[in-house]
């Protein structure tokens, strides 16, 4: 049976349980309609064309894991920021964790999303929020139809949470090989502030498929820091989908570290609907073997005097494959906005490969847009000045990419997660020179 | 120190040294002057190794090694050291970590032990104090941001810090205002003894009125084509270099 065959038939035993004749559960059977007639995307959509997901999907995944499988804190413990005081919204193959999560709900939310679709006290944000701004397409319908749990995250105006928060799904390979969909709803109130950090780890070489979609408001003046670590093993592979909403003068920045995994396909979609609001979207991707990471970004201008910064960095070496497609929407009305958008690509070796595409709609006439793009080898005056110096050729190949991919590192504003990344990023370099990390 | 024997090279089959012959002993300054294009940054490229350059005849030769097939990693080992013209900025790594990346990998060559990190402070702190560099500087990225001046500076403290027997200063002066140049100059003099060498490779006679040279080359089309003391440098600063093309002809 094919995996979509089976996700059919899962769901119409998984909606038996649900939350009845609700509103909720006819979003669900509508989702699974649109994944019924479209199934997984192929190469043959415009948007899929360098991505085959025939490698990912062939494995026979458990849907619902069977049982709760618990891991010890000691095993777990170097995937958390455990150097600084944090929020923590922790799953084992898909299910919460108390034992090590610390959530709160004093005077902000910072829970599971099953609790707040089934609670009445939480309908009237459900209501206003959730699945509003997901788009309809395959994956994102799937999950929407098994929505069940992740992190719900309600942050009241004029909060300034005082720690981040880390969303964290583990996969323990006691199932041979599991497809996990966590669902997380993030509403940033007026004048709100809050960091968050996202990782999947698995735990096993079994192999995991993550199905994740975010979806962030912010509302006027909030300011979302938002950090995607992506350093996982060689048999997970991710479809990240997150669409941000951003309110007038709301500020929101995504950093995105591709570092690990088999396949990755980062879906990043910002609506700017407010004026003045900026948006950033950086990201790393330092990938070898047979791995493959696809960054497709949308940045949606429709309001006036807003901003928005794309700066993606991709390092290539053995036979892997990058996608770089970088879309920025211009509305008619969305006049005097800057919207700048940067790609670098070194590749590292012969075998590996980059697809870069930046594109630009603009139906405005007031504008600033700019993108840039590059795809290069070493520069050897470079590799030249460093050798010069007694640096062997591989440590001073090292160096270079340190160097080339460091530049994104500079808007990470937690510290402790900057040393860490710094050190993610010497570490699969290889750089094994003295530096500060 | 260092013998060039009838060093031919060329850049993708495009002849630039045509025959050059030049000998360096311990305790030597040498000047090489050429107006633009003659071979100059081209010269002392091939002598520390950039391998975008083919030797296609004749032999380097370093205490009396041919080095034609060494990496430029190799000849630093062995105690070349080229002050860029256009130093390369590298982000996240500061001018500290650098030089204690280069002067361990050199170490590690050599089959020695790191250089123990207080030695190492000692070192810096000494070196940064004879070319006036501030310790904030040394925290700062590699070049990054630099202005002319600093990135030249820093070369020099490079070298200070990898104590090269072969110094060569490629267009050291460019960039560089008065007062720097004093302090660049004055570094390089400080540094100067007996067992070591520096080939100062300038457009202009102005940063030898600071470093005094024992000898002056002057490259022209490939080749040198005349050699003298150091009034020769100040003959060509007054003339230009058509007069000696004239006597060529």
């Amino acid at each position: 049976m094919s995996l979509k065959d089976k996700l059919v038939s899962a769901y119409f035993a998984f909606e038996d349980n649900l939350e009845g004749n609700s509103p909720i559960h006819k979003m669900r059977n509508k989702a699974m309609k649109r994944f019924e007639e479209k199934g997984f995307p192929t190469k043959k959509e415009e948007a899929w064309k360098y991505t085959s997901l025939n490698s990912v999907i062939k494995h026979d995944y458990s849907i619902f894991p069977t049982r709760e499988h618990n891991v010890e804190l000691k095993d777990v413990r170097k995937f958390f920021l455990h150097d600084i005081d944090t929020f923590k919204i922790v799953f084992v193959d898909g299910i919460y964790s108390s034992f090590l999560s610390e959530t709160t709900h004093d005077n902000m939310d910072i829970c599971l999303l099953s609790a707040a679709l089934s609670k009445p006290k939480y309908s009237a944000v459900i209501e206003a929020y959730f699945n509003k701004i997901a788009q309809k397409d395959s994956i994102t319908s799937l999950n929407t139809a098994f929505a069940k749990e992740g992190a719900y995250i309600y942050i009241p105006r004029n909060k300034e949470v005082e720690k981040p928060i880390e969303i964290i799904n583990f996969a323990t390979g006691n199932e041979s090989a599991l497809m996990m969909q966590p669902r997380n709803l993030i509403v940033v109130g007026e004048n709100a502030h809050v960091q968050i950090i996202e990782r999947h780890q698995s735990l096993t070489e079994n192999p995991v498929f993550t199905n994740s979609v975010t979806e962030i408001f912010a509302e006027k003046r909030a300011f979302v820091d938002y950090y995607k670590v992506q350093n996982d093993k060689p048999n997970a592979s991710l479809l990240d989908s997150t669409f941000i909403n951003q309110d007038t003068e709301s500020n929101c920045a995504v950093h995105t570290f591709s570092l690990g995994g088999k396949l990755t396909r980062n879906n990043l979609h910002f609506y700017q609907t407010g004026n003045h609001c900026e948006s950033t979207l950086k990201g790393i991707s330092i990938l070898n073997n047979k791995q493959h990471v696809d960054h497709h970004t949308l940045v949606k201008h429709q309001a006036p005097h807003c901003v928005s910064h794309q700066d993606y960095k991709g390092l290539y070496g053995g036979a892997s494959t990058g996608v770089f497609n970088g879309k920025v929407f211009v509305e008619k009305q969305a006049q005097k906005i800057n919207a700048y958008q940067q790609n670098d690509n070194i590749l590292i070796d012969d075998k590996a490969t980059i697809n870069a595409k930046p594109q630009l709609e603009i139906f405005a006439d007031d504008v600033k847009c700019s993108h840039g793009c590059t795809i290069g080898q070493f520069d050897e005056d470079a590799l030249f000045y460093l050798r010069s110096r007694g640096i062997g050729k591989k440590e001073a190949q090292a160096l270079l990419m340190y160097a080339f991919a460091n530049t994104v590192l500079e808007s990470v504003k937690i510290p402790e997660l900057k040393r860490r990344i710094n050190k993610l990023l010497a570490t699969k370099i290889g750089v094994s020179i003295g530096f500060n990390v | 120190m260092l013998q060039v024997k009838n060093l031919h090279a060329s850049v993708q089959d495009k002849e630039i040294l045509k025959g050059i012959n030049l000998t360096i002993n311990p305790g030597e300054v040498h000047a090489i002057m050429g107006p633009n294009g003659s071979g100059k940054s081209t010269l002392s490229s091939v002598i520390a190794g950039k391998d975008t350059y083919q030797t296609t005849k004749g032999e380097v030769l370093f205490e009396n090694k041919n080095i034609n097939d060494l990496d430029p990693e190799e000849r630093a080992h062995k105690g070349i050291f080229l002050s860029f013209q256009y130093p390369v900025e590298i982000p996240g790594v500061s001018v500290t970590n650098f030089i204690k990346t280069a002067i361990n990998e050199t170490r590690k060559a050599k089959g020695e032990e790191p250089m123990p990190a207080s030695e190492m402070l000692k070192l810096i702190k000494e070196k940064a104090d004879l070319l006036e560099i501030d310790r904030k500087f040394l925290l700062r990225s590699l070049n990054e941001g630099f202005s002319g001046g600093e990135k030249k500076r820093n070369e020099i403290f490079q070298m200070a810090m990898l104590q090269p027997k072969l110094a060569i200063l490629d267009e050291t002066d460019s960039g560089l205002d008065i007062d720097a140049l004093k302090i660049v100059a004055n570094g390089v003099n400080k540094l100067k003894n007996k067992d070591n060498a520096v080939l100062v490779i300038t457009h202009y006679q102005r940063l030898l009125d600071y470093i005094v040279p024992d000898f002056v080359h002057v490259l022209i089309e490939g080749k040198i084509v005349k050699s003298g003391g150091k009034e020769l440098a100040h003959e060509l600063e007054e003339k230009g270099y058509d007069w000696i093309k004239e006597e060529l002809v």
